[in-house]
């Protein structure tokens, strides 16, 4: 088999999620097109009537999802960009999340929302966010965040199996970017497992998305000086991998976490709090985290965006000075 | 079910022009109107007693609930239903002893298990679908289940519920939008009670229908009084009717009046006139089914009277078992955050 884009695998879950489940179906804008990202091209015409364009408003597109879940269907509704899925925050905080809770588990939600996040696409303040953090924060969703193609494939399609709503993160950043050979790649099938994606002993990096990307190239690049990382790609963000999470901070005692997200309350500060809390005694510096700055994201001129994302350079500059520390 | 049985008993005779309903229809709306009122009341009861801390009712809108609920078929049809609408719950099988135990927040509320404030319905083997206190995010859901029917084949029609406030939140406009482009079977039945807390319609909106608001979608629309439960059913049955037949959606407006306060919480003679209030008590839906059904001497005293004294003891019943029922457990909090699969 032929190496495979995220966006081809992401594709190609899809379209095994339709042929597996007649209940299966996708909603949202430009779908039937194939979306302006080409995620769905070819499906509305191998599924009839199961690949439905809705009208641009956010909150319906969640909000139908949840009741066509609700009915016993399983939707994968896709919200074209992630900057604009918080007008259906509503929809997905308010309902979607506490709907198995407020009826004590007499009805659930097997829901997926399929976003594209992340910069390093010239897309400007709402073309590049990272949205993670709002939604990691309330309990009852699942959130999750690939980085290889191998793991799109098998964690959409366990997303779809899920009973419970997951928000699935594509970084549109990777979607041509990063290419894979599927066949005999790792690939992730449950939702709440991080991976291990290089072992080195002098720190670990936690990342997901581009950013995990970023770190393995900054590893690399470390390793040739002698520094030896390991590299904790997230995978999913809630439920969190606590276990890995921990295990690799202990390993190594130096603690580097990349996001893109800005970073006062960004999901970075949750990883840092858990290691606080439960590895502080196998620390051997302080954790850091390497965020973007407080300004809301992100600048449209390349220069003010390449400025505002960690990336390779930053991230191993970071890592050499956590190393001497 | 004691209605079950009083249907049964119900003499047969052909249904009745002017009414196009059955005596045992008759005698049903009568029931859950009156079954709705004397729950609400001993709800607000059990609020000033100290033992309920939140009571939202739907006083003077139990004709417009009832009459719309019994347009539906019960066990096919789902209900999307908003907070007043317990009458309507009422008549789509959930119980007064179950009512009791959502008002005192008991551990066996079907609705939801002591998790939501009362009034927050939810059943799903009587269809009836789970709500929050957000308004009008139950009409896409409602919109998502005539999607979901529809892909799987099933001919059923949803009724989404809500009242006028809830009119000019997004969610309302974006259901209206999506049920109208693909013909889905939705019957969005808006109570306008005049009040949205303190709010008169008029500050709610520019026009003076909330039925207006369905020509934007080229949606059929009507408005019924309300306070008249054999309007409200002839108004509604029609459109359920041709909703299931593929004919598409409905907006249809019910004029009523919210008779108590918005809440146990409120007082609502900071804004509401006394005398404004008093002349819509003498329309109370209630008496005025009571009067007409005796003029026309569809029933006879007796029969009524019988009906009273059953809801009488089917709701004292209700307060005294819900009362001796267990709390929830406070750590039974942590559990179903998940479905597990």
């Amino acid at each position: 088999m032929a190496e495979v884009s995220v966006l081809e695998a992401v594709r190609l879950a899809l379209d095994e999620a339709l042929a597996r489940d007649e209940r299966t179906f996708i909603l949202g804008e430009d779908v039937e097109a194939g979306g302006v990202f080409r995620a769905t091209e070819g499906l509305a015409a191998k599924y009839p009537g199961r690949v439905i364009d809705t009208p641009l408003a956010e909150s319906s597109i969640v909000g139908i999802a949840i009741g066509a879940a609700h009915y016993g269907m399983r939707p994968i509704a896709e919200i074209q960009f992630a900057d604009f899925i918080h007008a259906a925050f509503d929809q997905l905080c308010s309902e979607a999340s506490r709907w198995c809770y407020r009826t004590r588990g007499d009805a659930w939600l097997p829901l997926v929302v399929r976003t594209p996040w992340g910069g390093g696409v010239h897309g400007g303040q709402h073309h590049s966010q990272s949205i993670e953090a709002y939604y990691a924060h309330m309990p009852g969703l699942k959130v999750v965040a690939p980085s290889f193609p191998a793991d799109y494939r098998s964690l959409l399609l366990a997303a779809v199996e899920d009973p419970n709503p997951v928000i699935f993160l594509e970084h549109k950043r990777t979607y041509r970017l990063i290419r894979q050979e599927l066949n005999g790649a790792p690939a992730e099938t449950r939702i709440g497992r991080a991976r291990i994606a290089r072992r080195g002993g002098d720190l670990a990096l936690y990342a997901y998305g581009l950013m995990l990307h970023e770190c393995l190239a900054a590893a690399e690049e470390l390793a040739a000086e002698g520094i030896e990382c390991t590299v904790v790609d997230l995978l999913s963000l809630r439920p969190l991998d606590t276990e890995t999470v921990l295990e690799a901070a202990k390993a190594t005692g130096k603690v580097l976490i990349v996001h893109e997200d800005t970073l006062t309350g960004g999901f970075g500060a949750e990883i840092a709090a858990l290691i606080a809390e439960h590895a502080f005694e196998y620390l051997d510096a302080p954790v850091r985290r390497l965020c973007g700055p407080d300004i809301p994201p992100i600048p449209y001129h390349p220069a003010m965006e390449a400025f505002f994302m960690p990336d390779r350079q930053k991230i191993a500059a970071a890592a050499r000075d956590l190393a001497a520390y | 079910m004691a209605t079950r049985e009083r249907t049964r008993k119900a003499r047969s005779r052909e249904q009745r022009h002017d009414y196009l309903l059955s005596e045992a229809q008759l005698e049903e709306m009568y029931y859950y109107m009156l079954l709705a009122r004397r729950l609400s009341e001993r709800m607000l009861i059990l609020n000033r007693q100290g033992r309920a801390p939140f009571v939202i009712a739907g006083a003077g809108q139990e004709a417009a609930q009832v009459g719309a609920a019994m347009a539906l078929e019960r066990g096919t049809d789902f209900l999307a239903p908003y907070y007043r609408d317990l009458a309507m719950n009422l008549v789509f099988g959930m119980t007064a002893r179950e009512a009791m135990l959502n008002v005192l927040g008991k551990r066996d509320d079907p609705n939801s298990y002591g998790r939501q404030m009362p009034a927050h319905w939810s059943s799903p083997s009587r269809r009836i679908v789970t709500q929050s206190s957000v308004v009008a995010t139950q009409l896409v859901h409602a919109v998502g289940i005539a999607l979901g029917a529809r892909l799987r084949g099933e001919q059923l029609v949803v009724m989404a519920c809500c009242g006028e406030g809830a009119t000019s939140r997004g969610d309302f406009h974006e259901a209206l939008n999506f049920a109208a482009i693909h013909r889905l079977p939705v019957i969005f039945f808006v109570e306008n009670n005049g009040y949205a807390i303190s709010e008169r319609t008029e500050k709610e909106m520019p026009v003076p229908h909330v039925a207006d608001r369905a020509r934007a979608y080229d949606m059929q629309a009507a408005v019924v009084d309300g306070m008249d439960c054999v309007a409200v059913y002839q108004t509604v049955k029609p459109a359920v009717d041709q909703a299931r037949r593929g004919g598409g959606p409905w907006l249809i407006e019910a004029k009523c009046y919210r008779l108590w306060a918005h809440s146990s919480e409120d007082d609502d003679s900071r804004y509401r006139p006394r005398k404004e209030l008093e002349e819509w008590a003498k329309k109370d839906p209630i008496t005025v089914f009571r009067e007409r059904v005796l003029a026309d001497g569809i029933f006879p005293r007796e029969d009524l009277e019988e009906i009273e004294a059953h809801v009488q003891e089917e709701v004292r019943d209700a307060v005294e078992w819900a009362l001796a029922q267990p709390d929830p457990a406070p750590e039974d909090a942590l559990t179903h955050v998940y479905k597990e699969r």
